[in-house]
């Protein structure tokens, strides 16, 4: 090796450090948000008593803190029906986030189906897709009640069969091999069981 | 007689058979001293062009771009891709005066957008020039696009421009989709929504994308402003380097002619000029 390969190769590899020094950190900073944990953010929605089980009342959450209104979403909440087989002490909250590509859904009562605006997307009561383009069922939230207030808590997603997944965004499957194919987020958190 | 004030800099060295204060010496008429001055007054700014041209080389380049030969054919399907370059200056222009009202900020851009088209002078009509080209220069490249295609003009040795014309495309097409959102009224709201979670339906990688759009899980407060580097800075300047190199391309290898004007006949062969035979 010459002395002038030595100093050729040399002078490329400090300006490769000297330009990976300035350019790691920045794309580190463009990526990451993706690794934030968002903090577990239950919600009051008011007392358990308001809510029956054979019609969905609307409430608003805050999802994202800090960007007014576009941080807030709007759920659909009831008691669980014993004609469905649930569990009438627990309570069921449903993301108006379609399940095809994010549109907000709709509760209509006199049909007891929710419908999206959007690419006309259907699903019945329990949140299956009965109609439309969606992949899965309508996401929830879960759900506790603290005292006298029923509170709203992460989101989840769950399969065909209504099993519990951790949460996905719209568009994805869920169940069987969809679990590998679209991989969760690592930061979210795990289904209730 | 007086002195013109220009700069010993900028004067042309004397030339062999001039006198040294530079009037010619058949260079003024009836060489009274008033045509001497007319005559360098009219030549005073090919000094400064001479001037600069001494010091950077550029006229070879610039007479080589401005005067090159163009084939026989060319018509007005050939100005379509100065269109689009004069679309995307209009967007450039317009877009930084834009930007000096504009807030990226989920709270304030609404009211920001709300401010500049119904209060500031002439902000409703730069704003609109904006949006109504954002719309012109995708269907110009388009077109460009296709005269390319169907003049047969991508072939040898051009493969490359049209590499670099596609990859221009697309990223005018992100240049719409980020543009789109920064009204931040309902239907950008939503129509981002709807784009975030088409990117994020690719399966394996389609997740990490989307959450590297949105900046997170949600949509959040770091997605507009992350949306409004990406439209004003990061993809202008990577479609002004890429604009240079396609502009560089044509320079270098020219146009060519519509499909349908036949090149020159082959010369002949010294064969068949020598002694006769069958004309190619």
């Amino acid at each position: 090796m010459t002395r002038r390969t030595v100093f050729a190769v040399g002078g490329q590899a400090a300006g490769a450090a000297a330009a990976s020094i300035v350019l790691l950190p920045v794309v580190g900073f463009a990526l990451a948000p993706i690794f934030d944990r968002p903090e577990e953010a239950w919600e009051g929605v008011g007392s358990p008593d308001e809510f029956t089980d054979d019609t969905y009342r609307q409430a608003v959450i805050t999802q994202t803190p800090g960007i007014g209104d576009s941080g807030k979403t709007t759920v659909y909440i009831r008691q669980g029906s014993a004609v469905l087989d649930e569990n009438p002490d627990e309570y069921i909250a449903i993301s108006t986030r379609c399940a095809h590509l994010g549109c907000p859904v709709r509760f209509t009562p006199a049909a007891g189906t929710f419908i999206c605006p959007c690419h006309g997307g259907v699903y019945d009561f329990e949140g299956k897709v009965i109609g439309g383009p969606p992949v899965r069922p309508l996401d929830r939230f879960q759900t506790r009640i603290v005292g006298s207030e029923l509170q709203v808590g992460p989101r989840y997603s769950v399969t065909s069969q209504l099993e519990p997944v951790r949460a996905r965004d719209p568009g994805e499957f869920t169940g069987g091999i969809w679990e590998y194919l679209y991989p969760p987020r690592p930061t979210t958190p795990a289904p209730p069981s | 007689m007086p002195k013109l004030p220009i700069p010993a800099a900028l004067r042309r060295p004397a030339k062999p058979g001039e006198r040294k204060n530079g009037a010619r010496v058949n260079g003024g008429g009836d060489g009274s001293g008033r045509d001497q001055v007319i005559g360098r007054a009219k030549e005073a700014p090919v000094d400064v062009v001479a001037w600069v041209d001494e010091r950077t080389g550029a006229s070879p380049f610039l007479t080589g771009m401005l005067l090159r030969k163009v084939p026989k054919g060319t018509n007005w399907f050939y100005t379509l891709g100065s269109a689009t370059l004069f679309a995307f200056a209009m967007q450039a222009v317009t877009g930084v005066f834009l930007a000096m009202y504009y807030v990226p900020s989920a709270t304030e851009a609404y009211d920001s957008i709300t401010h500049l088209t119904n209060d500031v002078f002439l902000g409703e009509f730069v704003r609109g020039l904006h949006k109504w080209g954002s719309t012109l220069m995708i269907i110009l490249i388009f077109l460009h696009m296709g005269r390319t295609f169907f003049f047969g003009a991508y072939k040898y040795p051009r493969e490359l421009q049209w590499v670099i014309g596609v990859v221009i495309l697309i990223l005018t097409l992100v240049m719409g989709l980020t543009g789109y959102l920064l009204p931040f009224d309902q239907r950008s709201y939503w129509a981002t929504i709807v784009a975030m979670n088409i990117t994020a339906s690719g399966p394996v990688v389609g997740p990490y994308l989307a959450d590297f759009l949105r900046a997170g899980a949600e949509f959040g407060g770091t997605t507009l402003p992350r949306f409004y580097a990406v439209h004003m800075l990061l993809v202008p300047g990577a479609m002004i380097a890429l604009i240079g190199a396609h502009l560089f391309l044509v320079v270098r290898l020219g146009t060519t002619a519509p499909p349908w004007v036949r090149s020159d006949p082959q010369p002949k062969s010294v064969r068949a000029e020598k002694i006769g035979g069958p004309k190619t």
